[in-house]
């Protein structure tokens, strides 16, 4: 591997440093995660104020926004995760972005049933065919792809290398969710949070959106480690270290 | 700032039926994501414990195959 890389990195990605790194780091993010999430909730339920035109029902948007950027966000780690793998064949790399997947899935279903839920009363329809939904459920069938061809191979690490190919492939869709409201006329509203210039939204209700996002990043890492954990057991599961974990917790 | 009253705030200014679920979905969802692995690891550690027994026997009877 290139030697512009630090040690420590080549030492973390071994799988046995990974697993005690990813087993310590787990439970603190976690903490965060909750702590963040409630702080965030408490906000966002009481201390906002109703909106003018939706009343309470826009406090859909203090999960369905976070939501939505993770499932952008995940994916983009996915895709990245996934280019390395192929490139210099980190197994860790490989795992990461596997199981990035259904963490992704889970937060872009989310996104599509909160979402509909906040378009019935909104618009008076569950769902419409326009340019953001469509390809936000694009986005889902992307990380079920990605699910499926992963698991659909007798050999995991060649299921792995199909389905880094179909994510980084599937990256194109990522701006074209960020940009459908911009580019094609939808029934969605457009962004209202913005990292350059002033954001369009009340600070009362801007601080529990963000909190909420920072608080959802930490659960994405704290379910990310454990899912490598585990990924990480059963692809070493001839190797000494995981013979002794498993010797370990058979005692208990 | 009206004071909070808890029949106020579960009513959701009429709109309970659509905040409520939506919630709830967040939470079944992410809970669900973050358990599975656990029960997927300690099947994972039982089947090796299993093969690691039955090797340990095969080796017993026949200490001359590895």
């Amino acid at each position: 591997m290139a030697n512009w890389i630090p040690l420590w990195v080549h030492k973390l990605s071994s799988p046995p440093n990974f697993y005690r790194f990813a087993g310590v780091l787990r439970p603190w993010a976690l903490a965060l995660a909750l702590m963040l999430g409630v702080v965030a909730l408490y906000g966002g339920l009481v201390l906002a104020p109703a909106d003018y035109q939706q009343g309470d029902a826009y406090r859909i948007i203090f999960i369905h926004v976070p939501s939505a950027w993770m499932s952008l966000f995940i994916y983009g780690v996915m895709a990245v995760a996934a280019f390395i793998s192929l490139v210099w064949r980190i197994k860790l790399a490989e795992v990461v972005a596997m199981e990035s997947a259904p963490i992704g899935a889970a937060f872009t279903f989310i996104t599509l049933v909160t979402g509909s839920l906040w378009g019935k009363p909104m618009w008076g329809t569950w769902w419409t065919w326009d340019a953001r939904l469509t390809s936000e459920l694009v986005l889902l069938f992307l990380y079920l792809g990605v699910i499926g061809l992963y698991h659909s191979f007798e050999d995991r690490r060649q299921g792995a290398r199909a389905a880094a190919f179909l994510a980084i492939i599937g990256i194109i869709n990522v701006p074209i969710v960020h940009f459908s409201v911009n580019w094609w006329n939808t029934l969605h509203q457009g962004s209202t949070v913005r990292i350059l210039g002033p954001s369009k939204m009340s600070s009362d209700m801007l601080w529990p959106l963000l909190t909420m996002m920072v608080a959802t990043k930490f659960y994405y890492i704290a379910s990310l480690f454990g899912r490598v954990r585990t990924d990480l057991l059963s692809l070493e599961s001839g190797k000494d270290w995981v013979r002794q974990i498993a010797e370990k917790e058979g005692a208990r | 700032m009206t004071p909070f009253s808890w029949d106020h705030f579960i009513a959701m200014g009429g709109y309970a039926a659509y905040v409520w679920p939506s919630f709830a979905l967040f939470f079944i969802v992410l809970i669900a994501d973050y358990l599975s692995p656990g029960f997927r690891r300690r099947r994972q550690l039982r089947e090796l414990r299993g093969r690691m027994a039955r090797q340990a026997a095969r080796q017993q009877r026949n200490p001359s195959v590895p």
